[in-house]
Protein backbone atom coordinates (compact mmCIF):
# COMPACT_ATOMS: atom_id res chain seq x y z
CA UNK A 1 0.00 0.00 0.00
CA UNK A 2 1.53 3.32 -1.03
CA UNK A 3 0.72 6.82 0.18
CA UNK A 4 -0.75 7.56 -3.24
CA UNK A 5 -3.09 4.59 -3.14
CA UNK A 6 -6.72 5.27 -2.50
CA UNK A 7 -7.53 5.04 1.14
CA UNK A 8 -11.23 4.25 1.53
CA UNK A 9 -10.98 4.18 5.30
CA UNK A 10 -9.49 7.63 5.52
CA UNK A 11 -12.00 8.93 2.98
CA UNK A 12 -14.86 7.45 4.98
CA UNK A 13 -13.57 9.08 8.15
CA UNK A 14 -13.10 12.43 6.43
CA UNK A 15 -16.61 12.40 5.00
CA UNK A 16 -18.09 11.33 8.32
CA UNK A 17 -16.37 14.33 9.92
CA UNK A 18 -17.59 16.75 7.27
CA UNK A 19 -21.13 15.36 7.12
CA UNK A 20 -21.89 15.16 10.82
CA UNK A 21 -21.96 18.50 12.65
CA UNK A 22 -21.31 16.80 15.99
CA UNK A 23 -19.36 13.56 15.72
CA UNK A 24 -17.76 11.48 18.44
CA UNK A 25 -15.20 8.78 17.72
CA UNK A 26 -15.29 6.49 20.70
CA UNK A 27 -14.63 3.01 22.04
CA UNK A 28 -17.95 1.20 22.03
CA UNK A 29 -21.31 2.83 21.44
CA UNK A 30 -23.15 5.56 23.33
CA UNK A 31 -25.39 2.81 24.76
CA UNK A 32 -22.43 0.63 25.66
CA UNK A 33 -19.17 2.54 25.98
CA UNK A 34 -16.13 0.28 26.32
CA UNK A 35 -13.84 2.77 28.02
CA UNK A 36 -14.28 5.20 30.91
CA UNK A 37 -13.13 8.19 28.89
CA UNK A 38 -15.59 7.47 26.11
CA UNK A 39 -18.36 6.91 28.67
CA UNK A 40 -17.67 10.24 30.32
CA UNK A 41 -17.64 12.10 27.02
CA UNK A 42 -20.95 10.53 26.00
CA UNK A 43 -22.47 11.45 29.37
CA UNK A 44 -21.38 15.07 28.91
CA UNK A 45 -22.76 15.28 25.37
CA UNK A 46 -26.03 13.76 26.50
CA UNK A 47 -26.27 16.20 29.34
CA UNK A 48 -25.65 19.13 26.97
CA UNK A 49 -28.49 17.76 24.88
CA UNK A 50 -27.22 18.39 21.38
CA UNK A 51 -27.74 15.27 19.23
CA UNK A 52 -24.52 13.71 18.05
CA UNK A 53 -23.32 10.97 15.77
CA UNK A 54 -20.89 8.36 17.02
CA UNK A 55 -18.36 6.04 15.43
CA UNK A 56 -17.07 3.00 17.30
CA UNK A 57 -13.36 2.64 16.57
CA UNK A 58 -13.06 -0.83 18.06
CA UNK A 59 -14.37 -3.06 15.23
CA UNK A 60 -11.35 -2.33 13.03
CA UNK A 61 -7.95 -1.06 14.26
CA UNK A 62 -7.53 0.86 11.01
CA UNK A 63 -10.28 3.28 12.01
CA UNK A 64 -8.26 4.49 14.95
CA UNK A 65 -5.02 4.47 12.98
CA UNK A 66 -6.42 6.52 10.11
CA UNK A 67 -8.34 8.84 12.42
CA UNK A 68 -5.24 9.67 14.45
CA UNK A 69 -3.23 10.22 11.29
CA UNK A 70 -5.92 12.56 10.00
CA UNK A 71 -6.56 14.47 13.22
CA UNK A 72 -3.00 14.46 14.58
CA UNK A 73 -4.44 13.36 17.91
CA UNK A 74 -3.31 10.12 19.52
CA UNK A 75 -6.13 9.15 21.83
CA UNK A 76 -9.79 8.15 21.77
CA UNK A 77 -12.39 9.63 22.25
CA UNK A 78 -12.23 12.51 19.78
CA UNK A 79 -15.03 15.01 19.42
CA UNK A 80 -15.50 16.94 16.19
CA UNK A 81 -17.83 19.91 15.88
CA UNK A 82 -18.47 21.42 12.46
CA UNK A 83 -15.53 19.52 11.04
CA UNK A 84 -13.00 20.64 13.64
CA UNK A 85 -11.40 18.57 16.37
CA UNK A 86 -12.55 19.95 19.71
CA UNK A 87 -10.56 17.49 21.80
CA UNK A 88 -10.67 14.36 23.86
CA UNK A 89 -12.25 13.62 27.19
CA UNK A 90 -10.09 16.05 29.19
CA UNK A 91 -10.76 19.04 26.97
CA UNK A 92 -14.45 18.23 26.60
CA UNK A 93 -14.72 17.98 30.39
CA UNK A 94 -12.94 21.30 30.94
CA UNK A 95 -15.05 23.01 28.30
CA UNK A 96 -18.22 21.57 29.75
CA UNK A 97 -17.34 22.83 33.21
CA UNK A 98 -16.54 26.31 31.89
CA UNK A 99 -19.62 26.47 29.65
CA UNK A 100 -17.52 26.70 26.46
CA UNK A 101 -18.77 23.35 25.21
CA UNK A 102 -22.41 24.39 25.46
CA UNK A 103 -21.49 27.53 23.53
CA UNK A 104 -19.56 25.59 20.87
CA UNK A 105 -22.52 23.26 20.47
CA UNK A 106 -24.97 26.14 20.28
CA UNK A 107 -26.87 24.93 23.32
CA UNK A 108 -26.84 27.68 25.90
CA UNK A 109 -29.22 26.00 28.25
CA UNK A 110 -28.85 22.30 28.92
CA UNK A 111 -32.39 22.22 30.29
CA UNK A 112 -33.68 23.02 26.82
CA UNK A 113 -32.45 19.63 25.67
CA UNK A 114 -34.39 17.58 23.19
CA UNK A 115 -36.33 14.52 24.09
CA UNK A 116 -34.98 10.99 23.76
CA UNK A 117 -32.66 10.60 20.83
CA UNK A 118 -33.63 8.31 18.04
CA UNK A 119 -31.18 5.85 16.66
CA UNK A 120 -31.46 5.42 12.94
CA UNK A 121 -29.88 2.80 10.75
CA UNK A 122 -26.38 3.66 9.60
CA UNK A 123 -26.36 4.65 5.94
CA UNK A 124 -22.99 3.13 5.23
CA UNK A 125 -21.98 -0.44 5.03
CA UNK A 126 -18.98 -1.66 7.01
CA UNK A 127 -15.96 -1.34 7.46
CA UNK A 128 -16.92 1.80 9.32
CA UNK A 129 -20.40 2.39 10.59
CA UNK A 130 -21.73 5.63 11.91
CA UNK A 131 -24.41 5.63 14.45
CA UNK A 132 -26.46 8.54 13.28
CA UNK A 133 -28.27 10.17 16.12
CA UNK A 134 -28.84 13.48 14.40
CA UNK A 135 -32.30 12.57 13.21
CA UNK B 1 7.06 -4.36 29.69
CA UNK B 2 8.57 -2.04 32.27
CA UNK B 3 5.95 -0.12 34.15
CA UNK B 4 5.97 3.65 34.07
CA UNK B 5 6.31 5.91 37.07
CA UNK B 6 4.72 9.28 37.65
CA UNK B 7 8.21 10.67 38.26
CA UNK B 8 9.41 9.45 34.89
CA UNK B 9 6.49 11.16 33.15
CA UNK B 10 7.07 14.35 35.09
CA UNK B 11 10.75 14.42 34.16
CA UNK B 12 10.10 13.68 30.53
CA UNK B 13 7.48 16.39 30.20
CA UNK B 14 9.70 18.91 31.99
CA UNK B 15 12.73 18.07 29.86
CA UNK B 16 10.73 17.75 26.65
CA UNK B 17 9.00 21.13 26.88
CA UNK B 18 11.27 24.06 27.81
CA UNK B 19 10.33 25.67 31.12
CA UNK B 20 7.47 23.25 31.74
CA UNK B 21 6.30 22.34 35.20
CA UNK B 22 4.37 19.11 35.56
CA UNK B 23 2.50 17.50 38.42
CA UNK B 24 1.85 13.88 37.62
CA UNK B 25 -0.07 11.30 39.58
CA UNK B 26 -0.89 7.79 38.51
CA UNK B 27 -0.95 4.08 39.18
CA UNK B 28 1.58 2.89 36.59
CA UNK B 29 -0.98 2.69 33.78
CA UNK B 30 -3.38 5.60 34.13
CA UNK B 31 -1.88 9.00 34.78
CA UNK B 32 -3.11 12.47 35.42
CA UNK B 33 -0.84 15.40 34.57
CA UNK B 34 -1.23 19.10 35.20
CA UNK B 35 1.27 20.91 33.04
CA UNK B 36 2.11 24.56 32.71
CA UNK B 37 4.67 25.89 30.25
CA UNK B 38 5.54 29.22 28.68
CA UNK B 39 5.30 27.48 25.30
CA UNK B 40 1.54 27.09 25.85
CA UNK B 41 1.00 30.83 25.68
CA UNK B 42 -1.25 31.78 22.80
CA UNK B 43 -2.03 28.16 21.95
CA UNK B 44 -5.49 26.65 22.24
CA UNK B 45 -6.02 23.54 24.34
CA UNK B 46 -5.69 21.21 21.38
CA UNK B 47 -2.28 22.61 20.51
CA UNK B 48 -1.18 22.58 24.16
CA UNK B 49 -2.15 18.94 24.57
CA UNK B 50 -0.43 18.06 21.28
CA UNK B 51 2.83 19.43 22.66
CA UNK B 52 2.59 17.12 25.66
CA UNK B 53 1.47 14.12 23.60
CA UNK B 54 4.42 14.82 21.32
CA UNK B 55 6.81 14.09 24.19
CA UNK B 56 5.56 10.50 24.34
CA UNK B 57 4.65 9.69 20.76
CA UNK B 58 3.65 6.08 20.19
CA UNK B 59 4.07 5.20 23.88
CA UNK B 60 0.67 6.76 24.49
CA UNK B 61 -2.04 4.17 24.49
CA UNK B 62 0.65 1.51 24.61
CA UNK B 63 3.20 1.66 27.40
CA UNK B 64 1.39 4.62 28.91
CA UNK B 65 -2.13 3.33 28.87
CA UNK B 66 -3.88 6.60 29.53
CA UNK B 67 -2.77 10.13 30.27
CA UNK B 68 -5.30 12.70 31.41
CA UNK B 69 -4.10 16.22 30.83
CA UNK B 70 -4.77 19.67 32.08
CA UNK B 71 -2.62 22.33 30.50
CA UNK B 72 -2.19 26.00 31.14
CA UNK B 73 0.17 28.81 30.32
CA UNK B 74 1.89 30.05 33.51
CA UNK B 75 -0.20 33.22 33.91
CA UNK B 76 -3.40 31.39 33.20
CA UNK B 77 -4.24 30.07 36.62
CA UNK B 78 -7.92 29.30 36.08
Amino acid sequence: MTEEATNPMRDAIASAISENPVLLFMKGTPEQPMCGFSARTVAILESVGRPFAAVDVLPDPRIRQELSALSNWPTIPQLFVDGDLVGGCDIVTEMYESGELQEALGVENAEAANGPLEVTEPEQAPPMSIENRLG
Amino acid sequence: MVSVSSDELKQRIESGIPGARADVTGDGHHFNAVVSAPAFKGLNRIAQHRLVYGVFGAELGDRIHALSLQTKAPEQET
